[in-house]
């Protein structure tokens, strides 16, 4: 397949670098300087120019181009780039957009703007960081199967009630399967004796009810369904998760310190209690009872105050801390200082990119820590390996670093045992380390 | 910019209303000819109305109507058409028994009229012709949907000032443009308001035809639909709607409560948009508040708790759930939509009672009725206010905008609101002090309920009070004076007060 990225910032380079193993991948962006090191970093063609020019197009290729993704961090850019691909090409268009209106529109009518694929970044973002906060102790939560199946990933401290205890102990849950553990670089496949370490990323796949169970078990006493939620800031981001949380039933708080903002989120978040203030202003932070959420999610719009904010908190003592972090590389740093979780909307926004371009093989993606691992969701038909088989015997045919983590059958969630006979239309949701996955696309 | 009012303009557009209500005067013209009684009255107004419309109308006009010239104009046009309506109850009552023929009582009847309050200074009906009860009606049925509406509607020179008049004039805080066109809108709501009118019409003579309403022939029915509409009250009965069947009273209450609503709703009904009717929030709390009062009165009347001493005087209501429950919706939906008609005289009720209509008085109907008083909109804005305030106390950095039906209320119309309620307060409790100090004066002994009900009914324009203005008396217990007062306190209560008080500052004449 060929490929035209247009714009080379951080969510087109990183959607170009996981698509270049496998695609022939054409970078367009106006930055001489971001061109000329797209050349040499990665095996793409990278072409200076403006991708909303139909002579850029032409000179990256436009006819014989299966799909074109605009990632600029122009809205109306991409939108346009998308609508002037379709007067030439019949390629599958994908645009990023940040404001949802644009969103609304593209849902209203089939093909709106000459855009076949829309990802709304600050829409994505609320949805990853609302996915968190239901449950306590969650890095990343995905959903499979129609929702009836869970994959969680969940940091393991020193105090987690299940360091130290091997594979076997641990697993107390039914309808819950340890997937994998994220251990420093590695990527380890759990067998029964293996021993769950502090620093740990334990990733489980499950019924949403003992994924429940085992993150409550994880985390004692954090609220659960995290009742109590602070959001810091009001950027769109930090507006749409209120509104997503709105949705669900919550009431969440909001401290916004622009008068017109503040008012202007009062008036659009009929659920939600807006509070104009500084939010570093312990004293107003105290006063509120900030310490006492369940939950505080800082969407500020830098970086390093919602660090602050989250770190202060995290000190006035609220039990858990999520933060969106603009910059790709802080996320780490984030989350070695302390906050709980850190949420990056350009990595969620190439990854749901990057997972479109890989549904062709599977119905769903979730990707492991950016590219590491995947969880893939696949519907059975009878060329499959596993289909007609129980598990025990199939097991020997898939390549290392699989793991099966949940069948259903008529969206009823089956906890895969060794003696489970995989029907076909079954759904498996598999786990796959990045190595194996060509083999397992091949096979499964 | 102009620099200072236009009155001219004002006064020829007054003239130009008023013109045109040589026309509506041919319906009674009409029933004088039928009845061969009275003729000679509406042609001589006729007359003198056209003669009075085209002179003022000959003022020297601006093509640009300003939003002072329209206060003005509205002010003026509901002050001019009150007095020429007097004109044929002083022709008709000269030289006879008629307590029409003293000019305050007929001013005071005329104004009671266009305002839709229902108030009357009538004693003995039956010494007036048909013709003239019909000319009552129909004041009211003018005044109901707006006078100035129905100009804006009709009247292409209003197109462009047009949605400043309606404002000023229209019920409730602010104006909802249903059309692009602000003429098309003003259609839209009278053509709804007639359409009604007619419903009402035919179901009443059907009634009558049917057997479950003896009296409701066609006069008593166009006589009555005229009259509910407009929340208006006048009954060509002295015994108001006691005179007719309990069918009757079953088939004016739905109308007396579509009269109460926004008539935008019925629009948007109309346009295929239904859904808009339940998910108003005012159309909610109008029903919700219609329905708590009516239940506990229902059972005052039924346990008898709700009746005074002289009980016995009364039908038979304590234990006879159908009477109960009929003797309190109609009143309250009577009261709340300031339409004035009375199933039985709730003189014969107890204090309690009565209060709880007092009560319902100041809630008044919808913004955008033809209902009169405070309005629900301003009540649940003002108690939605409220709670934000005592929220705020507690989280002082809390921005909570008043929210209605999803939208937030504009904290300049809060202000509005505050204002207008308060100003409607005070000027309640200057009427009962001036009344009451006039009733002093000529030692007439008159409760302070009495005075209360009676000064509420015409600022609310809603027609009966309790006691001496109770609904099977009239006003004529009340002086000279007081009645002026009370001409005055219907106008201003009708144009929702601003339209008129604006007229007293110095700053709407300063340039």
């Amino acid at each position: 397949m060929r490929v035209i990225v247009v714009g080379a910032g951080e969510v087109g380079s990183s959607i170009a670098a996981s698509l270049a193993d496998s695609h022939e991948v054409v970078v367009i962006d106006i930055d001489r300087d971001r061109v000329e090191a797209l050349t040499y970093s990665l095996d793409v063609l990278a072409i200076e120019g403006d991708g909303a020019d139909l002579d850029t197009l032409r000179e990256a290729g436009i006819e014989q181009t299966d799909m074109v993704i605009a990632s600029t961090d122009d809205d109306e850019t991409n939108i346009v780039t998308c609508g002037t691909v379709k007067t030439t090409s019949d390629a599958f268009t994908i645009a990023r957009v940040k404001n949802t209106k644009y969103l609304t529109t593209w849902q209203s009518k089939e093909g709106a703007f000459g855009v076949d694929f829309l990802v709304c970044t600050d829409l994505l973002t609320a949805e990853s960081i609302v996915r968190v906060v239901g449950l306590p102790a969650t890095q990343d939560v995905d959903a499979f199967a129609g929702g009836s199946v869970l994959m969680a990933q969940f940091g393991i401290s020193a105090e987690s009630p299940i360091t130290g205890q091997t594979i076997r102990d641990a697993d107390r849950f039914d309808s819950l399967t340890f997937a994998a553990i994220l251990r420093g670089d590695a990527v380890v496949i759990p067998r029964g004796e293996t021993t769950i370490e502090t620093d740990d990323q334990v990733i489980v796949i499950g019924s949403p009810e003992s994924v429940r169970g085992f993150a409550m078990e994880l985390a004692p006493g954090q609220g659960g369904n995290g009742q109590d939620v602070v959001i810091i800031g009001g950027s769109e981001i930090a507006f749409q998760t209120a509104r997503l949380l709105e949705a669900r039933g919550f009431h969440p708080r909001l401290i916004e310190d622009r008068e017109a903002r503040a008012l202007e989120l009062a008036e659009r978040l009929p659920n939600t209690t807006v509070m104009e203030s500084d939010p570093t202003d312990i004293e107003f932070l105290t006063r509120e009872m900030v310490g006492q959420a369940d939950i505080v999610i800082a969407g500020l719009e830098s970086d390093e105050r919602n660090l602050l904010a989250s770190l202060l908190a995290k000190r006035l003592g609220a039990k858990r801390t999520v933060a969106i972090v603009d910059a790709g590389e802080y996320v780490d740093l984030f989350e070695a200082v302390g906050v709980d979780v850190a949420v990056n909307p350009r990595e969620a926004t190439a990854e749901e990119i990057t997972r479109f371009t890989r549904d062709e093989q599977a119905e769903n993606v979730a990707l492991i820590e950016s590219d590491r691992a995947e969880v893939l969701e696949f519907e059975i038909d009878a060329d499959s390996i596993l289909a007609g088989r129980p598990i025990q015997q199939s097991v020997a045919d898939l390549p290392e670093g699989v793991v099966i983590g949940a069948v259903t059958r008529d969206n009823r969630m089956i906890t895969p045992r060794g003696d489970t006979v995989i029907e076909v239309n079954d759904h498996v949701v598999l786990f796959v380390d990045h190595d194996a996955i060509d083999a397992v696309t091949a096979s499964v | 910019m102009k620099r200072r009012v236009n009155w001219w303009t004002s006064v020829s557009l007054t003239g130009t209303v008023i013109k045109y209500l040589s026309v509506a005067l041919l319906l009674p013209l009409f029933v004088a000819l039928v009845d061969g009684e009275g003729v000679m009255t509406f042609v001589a107004t006729i007359a003198i109305t056209l003669t009075v419309g085209v002179a003022l109308e000959r003022f020297e006009r601006d093509d640009e109507l300003g939003f002072r010239e329209g206060f003005l104009m509205v002010a003026l046009t509901w002050f001019g058409v009150a007095v020429i309506g007097t004109i044929p109850y002083l022709i008709a009552g000269y030289g006879t028994e008629s307590m029409l023929a003293n000019p305050v009582n007929a001013l005071f009847e005329s104004m009671s009229g266009f305002t839709t309050t229902g108030a009357t200074v009538m004693g003995d009906f039956t010494i007036h012709s048909r013709a003239i009860l019909i000319w009552r009606q129909l004041t009211q049925w003018l005044g109901g949907m707006g006078i100035v509406v129905l100009a804006v509607a009709i009247l292409p020179e209003l197109s462009v000032g047009g949605a400043q008049l309606m404002d000023a004039e229209a019920p409730g805080p602010g104006l909802e443009k249903l059309t692009p066109r602000i003429a098309e809108t003003a259609r839209a709501l009278w053509g709804a308001y007639l359409g009604f009118t007619i419903l009402q019409i035919v179901l009443l003579y059907g009634l009558h035809l049917g057997g479950m309403a003896p009296n409701m022939d066609v006069y008593n029915a166009v006589a009555h639909a005229l009259t509910t509409m407009p929340t208006g009250g006048f009954s060509p009965e002295a015994r108001s709607i006691e005179a007719f069947s309990a069918a009757v009273q079953w088939v004016i209450i739905p109308f007396m409560v579509v009269a109460g609503t926004n008539f935008a709703l019925f629009w948007h009904v109309l346009t295929g948009e239904s859904e808009q009717l339940f998910e108003d929030s005012e159309f909610r709390a109008y029903l919700g508040a219609m329905a708590v009062l009516s239940a506990v009165i229902a059972g005052l009347l039924f346990t008898g708790a709700g009746l005074g001493a002289i009980a016995g005087q009364v039908p038979p209501i304590i234990g006879e759930s159908e009477d109960a429950l009929r003797h309190a919706t109609f009143q309250v939906t009577s009261i709340m939509t300031t339409t004035g008609y009375a199933s039985m005289d709730f003189n014969t009720w107890s204090a309690p009672t009565q209060y709880l209509l007092l009560f319902a008085m100041f809630i008044g109907g919808s913004a955008g009725s033809t209902g009169g008083a405070v309005k629900v909109v301003r009540w649940l804005v003002i108690l939605k206010s409220l709670r934000r305030e005592l929220f705020t106390t507690v989280h002082p950095e809390a921005i909570s905008p008043v929210r209605l039906g999803g939208r937030t209320v504009d904290e300049r119309a809060i202000r509005g609101i505050y204002a207008f309620t308060l100003l409607y307060v005070l000027i309640f409790f200057f009427g009962v002090l001036f009344v009451l100090v006039d009733m002093t004066r000529i030692q007439d002994s008159l409760s302070v309920l009495e005075v209360m009900s009676a000064v509420a009914a015409t600022l609310g324009n809603v027609g009966p009070g309790f006691g001496a203005a109770g609904p099977m008396n009239n006003y004529l217990v009340f002086t000279q004076e007081s009645k002026l007062l009370m001409v005055f306190l219907m106008w201003v209560g009708r144009l929702e007060i601003f339209p008129v008080f604006v007229l007293l500052t110095s700053a709407y004449w300063r340039s």
